[in-house]
């Protein structure tokens, strides 16, 4: 490219689309970031959740005469 | 431990510092990409996001800044990727045009819609090596190309921009 044209063209896409001037950030986006961090952690189930949902599913291996009953109570 | 390395191990505290260090630059370098601040703030954040995700990745010996950079610029790139039929470019926070312009209005939009066409990885050189005067060399470490391929897609950029403008109608310089 012939560097006369390349500048003709650069001074007419500057009248046209001018270079940004304000590029300064006006506020901390930490809180953004602690928020997206946030959205972004898996769902923690607590441990007691666990062991009831163990619980259960023991008593139904080993209790599977409680099944119809459960589900009749359903 | 240093901070690079205490980040590199998901320290928070470390991901913190280095945020509110780099965050001005970061944001500095996509607003002139996408040209809209409050794009340019999500954006920001969304880079940001990618590091965090990233930072097993990288290579606590490494250079965090130019890292950020180029993810900047990958993030910046999807952007324009997504937008390209939604939007042209918003000129909110660019100078004003000198009023004594040869360039009358109607040329300029035409400009500018011929710019918003160019295909999303040759507006994003052409904007900040023709519009915003950075140096190849920079945009090539923040694109993670070398130099010469920005040339070549600038040069690109430049044929593409020519071809459409002479189709509106629109001579610049002879080519």
């Amino acid at each position: 490219m012939n560097p006369h044209d390349d500048k003709a063209l650069r001074d007419l896409l500057k009248q046209s689309i001018a270079p940004v001037r304000d590029t300064e950030l006006r506020r901390d986006l930490w809180p953004q970031m602690l928020q997206r961090l946030d959205e972004a952690q898996p769902v923690r189930v607590p441990w007691f959740d666990w062991v009831l949902a163990a619980l259960a599913s023991a008593a139904l291996i080993f209790f599977p005469g409680v099944i119809p009953a459960l589900l009749y109570h359903l | 431990m240093d901070l690079l390395e205490r980040f590199a191990a998901g320290d928070l505290e470390a991901f913190e510092v280095l945020f509110r260090q780099h965050q001005s630059q970061v944001y500095a370098w996509i607003v002139r990409i996408v040209r809209d601040s409050g794009i340019a703030e999500d954006l920001t954040v969304e880079t940001f996001w990618r590091i965090y995700r990233s930072r097993a990745r990288f290579d606590p010996a490494g250079n965090f800044g130019a890292w950020a950079y180029r993810i900047a610029s990958n993030a910046a790139l999807d952007h324009l990727r997504k937008s390209r039929r939604e939007t042209e470019l918003p000129a909110d926070l660019a100078a004003d045009p000198e009023p004594d312009s040869a360039v009358q209005r109607e040329t300029r939009d035409r400009i500018r819609k011929a710019f918003a066409q160019l295909p999303p990885k040759y507006r994003l050189v052409a904007t900040l090596a023709l519009i915003e005067d950075e140096p190849y060399e920079k945009i090539a470490a923040t694109a993670g190309i070398s130099a010469s391929l920005v040339k070549i897609q600038v040069f690109r950029a430049v044929r593409m921009l020519r071809k459409q403008l002479a189709s509106l109608g629109i001579k610049d310089a002879k080519s």
